[in-house]
């Protein structure tokens, strides 16, 4: 009746037909046209029963509410500061959202001045382009110097891991702070120029074998060489 | 006039040699290149970004969908005779519009309403061919892009010289003395859906529509190798 | 306006490294020229890579009056592009101020350095010369656009031969000769050095160029002779400052010279 034409952690490429038929089901982005189910971005197949999910492999950010974001100030107004999260959203912080101190209107930069980088939250997304962030929970807060490093956002929760796991990793054995954003921004803080470097690599590493088995072992194998 | 044997000595159905690279310019969002004969293309996308000034207008006729727009350039020094002056000129101008409705219906607008993609497409060397390169070059950039579509779009051109339908024409058949004709043809070739036909010279309906079923079988080949370089990254 | 990247990238300086391990005065690792790279169409054409950088350039070669006081030399005419390809910078349109820049500053140190022999050009006195027509274009802009188009600008004028004229000196671009344009066995270089705060520095990436204070770029002779320069950015620079640059500049140029060879 239906039949499956890939394999679950087979690479797809937009137009490729997954599976024909009605018995499967389309998740992610995976879309069906009459009786064929279709990718419909470059991507990792993940087959779960009868459903077709795709994994994508590239592609820029999507906000989503709650996601944790690293955001630069670009403006103080009235109503707050205007934040870039890249791309083309509007990141906004309102009075509010940023402290739970009251705050004068005069006194916005002693918070947040136009070229901090902070780390926030969003609490809504309106429409497809304005955001509305918040900074008054637990782990938000402005960043201090340090290097930023662009990912592809798609492969952010890879390098983050399950509960964290693969950037404590991280964290843990090259001795960095390090803050990452659901928009594909990463920021690193060392001590030593050369354990942030290793930091930066682990990360790479990641972004350019995401779509493979047995990553841990080997990002701990490279954390762990000297 | 017949024309039994084709200058390069290639059969009337097989196309150049064609070569297929993706994430070349890594400061583009996705990019690729390809090669075809001696046809280069190369492609960047950038986007969804926002709108610059010039087409902030055309995004915001158009609230719940975005904008694909394609800038076509080839470099001075790509022509076989004389230096190209830089710069736009009607033929680019029209290619980029006819390049970007190639595209077009093929990528899912309604992802990025208010925002727009660009593509940018350069020929450093040319030879006959080139809006065809330019498309295959671009969907690959798109699809490496990570840009959510329907199908990846591929193209080629066929020609009609003497009674022969012949897949793939070069800059040679191309400036056939005795006169030939000339049609771009851009394609889904999981839809079927033609985005892009266009033709220069003298041709009767039954001979499109043939002209029309050998792109297709040409299309689906370099569909395979648009397929092989995007897949290549993940190797 | 704080710039938290900046205090960080100047941090990183004071330890004479940068984000990717570099030292301050040490050009990336992956360089690497490529000759005839549109070889079907340009008479001379050349593909320069140096870390993500990528440039290409190509020469085309034209028969035309010479200039009213030159009357028995040629000429060249260099043209930069900032394509948007190339970066999410560069924005489509007329040339914009900062391609004009690179055009005319990579022009003057090939110009100024007497490395193409013009009168060599000449055809015939008074009516007919050659033209050399290079233009130079950046596919991957990841920083030193300067060094970059100003090599693959030179590479593409080593690879360049002449196309057959015919006797009424009309040119058939579809033959090349065997020869070459004239140039001098010494060949220009150039070094752009950049300061931040009291930091100087060569081949920056693109975020390196945002956190400069100011840029010099020096052309050098095979002689170590100045024989163009051009300050860029914001802030000012010191006589000490310039004399260390230009230092720096003709250290750097020796070691490039031998990997250009």
């Amino acid at each position: 009746m239906g039949e499956l034409k890939v394999n679950d952690k087979e690479i797809v490429v937009p137009g490729q037909v997954l599976a024909t038929g009605m018995d499967y089901l389309p998740s992610g982005d995976v879309f069906r046209d009459n009786d064929k189910l279709i990718a419909s971005r470059i991507g990792l197949i993940n087959i779960s029963g009868r459903v077709i999910k795709l994994i994508p492999l590239r592609g820029i950010y999507s906000p989503k509410r709650d996601d944790i974001v690293i955001g630069k100030v670009v403006d103080t107004t009235l109503h707050g500061w205007r934040v870039d999260i890249g791309l083309a959203y509007e990141g906004n912080i309102s009075l509010r959202d940023g402290s739970s101190d009251y705050i004068e209107t005069s006194e916005l930069s002693k918070y947040y001045a136009v070229g901090d980088y902070v780390v926030a939250q969003i609490t809504k997304v309106i429409g497809a382009k304005i955001v509305d962030l918040t900074m008054k929970n637990p782990g938000l807060r402005k960043l201090g110097p340090g290097r930023l490093m662009r990912v592809t956002s798609v492969k952010v929760p890879r390098i983050v891991g399950k509960q964290g796991s693969m950037i404590s990793m991280i964290k843990d054995a090259t001795d960095c702070k390090i803050s990452v954003g659901q928009n594909g921004l990463v920021w690193i803080s060392g001590l030593e120029p050369k354990n942030e470097e290793k930091a930066v690599k682990a990360i790479e590493l990641i972004e350019r074998e995401s779509h493979t088995s047995g990553l841990t072992e080997r990002v701990k194998e490279f954390l762990e060489k000297k | 006039m017949a024309y039994n044997k084709r200058f390069d000595g290639r059969k009337f159905d097989e196309l150049r040699e064609m070569e297929a690279k993706v994430g070349i310019i890594k400061r583009a969002n996705g990019s690729a290149m390809f090669r075809i004969g001696k046809t280069i293309a190369l492609a960047a996308v950038y986007g969804p970004r926002y709108a610059s000034r010039d087409v902030y207008s055309r995004v915001m006729k158009s609230p719940n969908h975005g904008v694909l727009r394609c800038n076509y350039n080839m470099m001075a020094f790509s022509g076989s005779g004389d230096r190209v002056r830089p710069g736009p000129s009607r033929r680019s101008k029209e290619l980029s519009l006819v390049i970007e409705k190639a595209l077009t219906p093929l990528v899912n607008l309604e992802e990025f309403p208010g925002s727009v993609i660009d593509v940018f497409i350069e020929l450093p060397q040319t030879d006959s061919g080139t809006r065809c390169a330019g498309i295959v070059a671009a969907s690959m950039a798109l699809a490496d892009a990570g840009i959510k579509m329907k199908d990846l779009v591929t193209s080629v051109a066929v020609g009609k010289i003497g009674d022969k339908i012949v897949v793939d024409v070069n800059k040679e058949e191309e400036d056939y003395e005795d006169g030939m004709a000339d049609i771009a043809i851009a394609m889904s070739t999981e839809t079927g859906e033609i985005t892009l036909l266009q033709n220069d010279g003298i041709l009767k309906k039954e001979d499109l529509i043939e002209a029309l079923n050998a792109a297709k079988k040409g299309c689906l080949e370099i569909k395979k190798l648009q397929i092989k370089a995007l897949k290549e990254c993940y190797k | 306006m704080t710039d938290i990247i900046k205090e960080h990238a100047i941090s990183l300086f004071s330890k004479n490294t940068r984000e990717d391990g570099r030292k301050l005065d040490e050009y990336r690792k992956d360089f690497k020229i490529e000759l005839g790279v549109s070889s079907k169409s340009a008479e001379g054409s050349a593909r320069v890579t140096l870390g993500e950088t990528i440039v290409i350039a190509g020469v085309k070669l034209e028969v035309t009056e010479p200039f009213p006081d030159t009357p028995d030399a040629g000429a060249f005419i260099v043209n930069v592009e900032l394509l948007p390809l190339s970066s999410p910078d560069f924005e489509s349109g007329p040339p914009s101020i900062n391609s004009i820049e690179l055009s005319r500053v990579t022009d003057r140190v090939l110009r100024e350095s007497e490395f193409i022999d013009f009168k060599k050009l000449c055809l015939k006195k008074g009516e007919k010369v050659w033209m050399i027509l290079i233009d130079i274009y950046p596919i991957n802009n990841a920083g030193n656009l300067f060094d970059v188009a100003y090599i693959a600008a030179l590479a593409a004028l080593k690879d360049a031969k002449f196309p057959k004229l015919d006797k009424e000196n009309k040119i058939d671009y579809s033959e090349h000769t065997k020869t070459g344009l004239p140039l001098s066995k010494d060949f220009p270089m150039s070094c752009t050095v950049l300061k931040s705060k009291n930091f100087i520095y060569i081949d920056p990436t693109d975020k390196e160029e945002e956190i400069a204070d100011a840029r010099l770029t020096i052309g050098l002779t095979s002689h170590d002779e100045i024989c163009a320069l051009q300050k860029g950015g914001e802030a000012g620079l010191t006589i000490h400052e310039i004399d260390k640059m230009v230092s720096l500049a003709i250290t750097k140029t020796k070691e490039l010279r031998k990997l250009i060879k």
